[in-house]
């Protein structure tokens, strides 16, 4: 136990007297850590509102003028019947236009509306809106939908949804590339950090080995040393980006609804809680912090003890 | 025991240090080794520490033959053997108490058997008002005393010393030498390497003389024992420092 504290002591010492490079080594882990949280809770957030955007939007069918009501509930059986479908509701053309209403001017909507009076503008745009069981399906309902002659038109939320995929898989691609060379440049000052502790503490490591010091008591103040870094460097990105998230949360929140635009958006992009991406950033702090700060230093050192 | 059977020690230079050394030491011994700036006298210590591997026969201590031991086995088998330099090897960022007590934290001592044995050895060799001070605020005889403590501090068998003294003034080689004599009478083998022929001479023990890397002269146990009775410092010549 004595020994334990001791080898704590001295890596704590090092770390003190080497203080410009741990700083360094450090701020590096914390950018690599950092960078990572927040492309992560970018890329799993932007996934999700795609996800909610396909869901919750589902696909809407609008039908040709004159189509009678006996043909719209023949379509529906058809609709049924091919498979697939979670949910399919008939909304008439009222119902659409107090929807709309609500989305579109908000809290002033019947004033705004007053205009309209009881001309529906949204006259034959009642439509089907259908809910799949699986989204991974829904191009392909698409394309059956659209083979109906009465159909004039299918909505569903595709484009939004591509457009946040293809932006998914550009964030990914850069934040792959930059948190790479972090990682790289972490590898490197954590080593070099290492070395420079080994070169000051030469003469005590040369001393430790006359006088009978394991291999392991000899390392094990370096090890210290390094997996303090580490944990230095994923705790600081950690816990900023608890503060970070909750603002941004915040944030979110409030420009969607205060814009009466979009606050039919608001159901959809909110941010997943913090404790579900909350596991997955500790991990990353875990793994690239102090994960690689315990084996680089391990490594560093262990080039040392060979000679 | 310490033998050292038909040893020979080639350095990658191709520089062959030890040649064909053959060499008995019994427990309890005091012996000196002189010779000439060259003749392999340090090597013969790193060989017996193990941080050299001879290049052909066998060293065998304490029944353990060097050779055979494997890496992980020789951290343990340094605890039974102390050393001590002519550049005393402390550790300058750290107090008295604290050089001596990092070769019992090195071997994993408890806290409870480091404040036990460091005030003893401290006691021993005369440091106990000086515990604290830094090795720069000690005199070299002083500084000397500290390795010495913390080569002891761990109850080795054999003490090693390399020229001891060299570094030291004459009161303080006197005191150094006395230490150890003392640490030998308590029954540790004790060698030292030494130029000064004033020490070898006036102690009457048995001296081993090198030449080239072999043993050119060995006075033997016989000498030692008819010198026992011999005060060291009393009968010293004047030139204590002379170069043999
Ligand atoms: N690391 C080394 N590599 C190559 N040759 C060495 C090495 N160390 C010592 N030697 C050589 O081995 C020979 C014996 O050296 P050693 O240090 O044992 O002598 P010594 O008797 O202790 O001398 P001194 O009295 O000056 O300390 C010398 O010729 C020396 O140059
Ligand atoms: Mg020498």
């Amino acid at each position: 136990m004595s020994t334990f504290l001791y080898c704590i002591k001295r890596g704590l010492v090092n770390l003190r007297k080497n203080w410009l490079f741990s700083i360094a080594s450090t701020a590096t882990i914390a950018a690599c850590v950092f960078l990572f949280c927040l492309f992560y809770a970018v890329v799993v957030n932007v996934s999700n509102i795609a996800y909610q955007a396909e869901t919750t939007i589902g696909i809407s069918v609008f039908f040709n003028e004159g189509v009678s009501a006996e043909q719209k509930e023949a379509f529906k059986e058809q609709i049924l019947e091919h498979g697939g479908v979670k949910e399919i509701n008939y909304k008439s053309a009222d119902e659409a236009w107090e929807s709309f209403k609500a989305d579109y001017f908000g809290d002033k909507a019947e004033e705004l509306a007053e205009a309209f009076a009881d001309d529906n503008p949204l006259a034959e745009s009642d439509s089907y809106e259908i809910f799949l069981n699986n989204i991974e399906d829904q191009q392909a309902e698409v394309d059956y939908i659209r083979g109906f002659d009465i159909v004039r038109e299918v909505n569903y939320a595709n484009s939004v949804v591509s457009a946040l995929k293809e932006m998914n898989t550009l964030i990914t691609a850069v934040s792959v590339a930059m948190i790479s060379i972090l990682f790289a440049i972490s590898i490197f000052l954590i080593s070099n950090t290492i070395n420079l502790a080994a070169h000051f503490r030469k003469r005590e490591t040369e001393i430790m080995r006359m006088i009978g010091a394991t291999n392991s008591m000899i390392r094990a103040p370096f090890v210290v040393e390094g997996t303090f870094i580490g944990f230095a460097g994923a705790l600081i990105p950690i816990v900023s980006m608890l503060f970070l998230y909750k603002r941004a949360e915040v944030y979110l929140a409030e420009r969607l609804s205060s814009s009466g635009q979009l606050s039919a958006l608001a159901d959809i992009a909110t941010l997943i809680p913090f404790k579900e991406v909350y596991p997955v950033m500790l991990a990353a702090g875990a793994v690239l912090g102090v994960g690689m700060g315990f084996v680089v230093s391990f490594l560093t050192i262990g080039k040392h003890l060979r000679v | 025991m310490i033998e050292f059977k038909n040893v020979s020690k080639v350095y990658e230079t191709g520089n062959r240090a030890v040649r064909n050394l053959n060499l008995k030491i019994d427990d309890g011994e005091f012996v000196f080794i002189v010779g000439r700036s060259g003749s392999g006298k340090s090597t013969l210590i790193r060989l017996l520490m193990r941080e050299l591997k001879a290049t052909e026969g066998t060293i065998t201590v304490n029944g353990k033959e060097l050779g055979r031991l494997k890496r992980s086995e020789i951290p343990k088998y340094r605890r039974g053997i102390g050393v001590v330099f002519q550049d005393f090897r402390l550790l300058n960022d750290r107090n008295v108490y604290e050089n001596i007590a990092f070769a019992q934290r090195v071997i994993g001592a408890s806290g409870r058997e480091i404040r036990e044995n460091v005030p003893e050895i401290l006691k021993l060799t005369g440091l106990s008002a000086k515990y604290k001070n830094m090795p720069n605020q000690l005199s070299g005889g002083e500084q000397q005393r500290v390795a010495i403590a913390r080569a002891l501090i761990n109850k080795p068998s054999v003490i090693l010393a390399d020229e001891p003294t060299g570094n030291l003034d004459e009161k303080n080689s006197e005191e150094i030498m006395k230490l150890l004599y003392e640490i030998n009478a308590m029954g540790t083998t004790v060698i030292v390497i030494t130029h000064s022929r004033g020490i070898v001479e006036a102690s009457g023990k048995r001296v081993i003389s090198m030449e080239k890397g072999t043993i050119r002269s060995d006075t033997g146990q016989a000498a030692a024992a008819q010198a026992d009775e011999t005060v060291p410092w009393e009968t010293a010549e004047p030139n204590w420092g002379g170069i043999i």
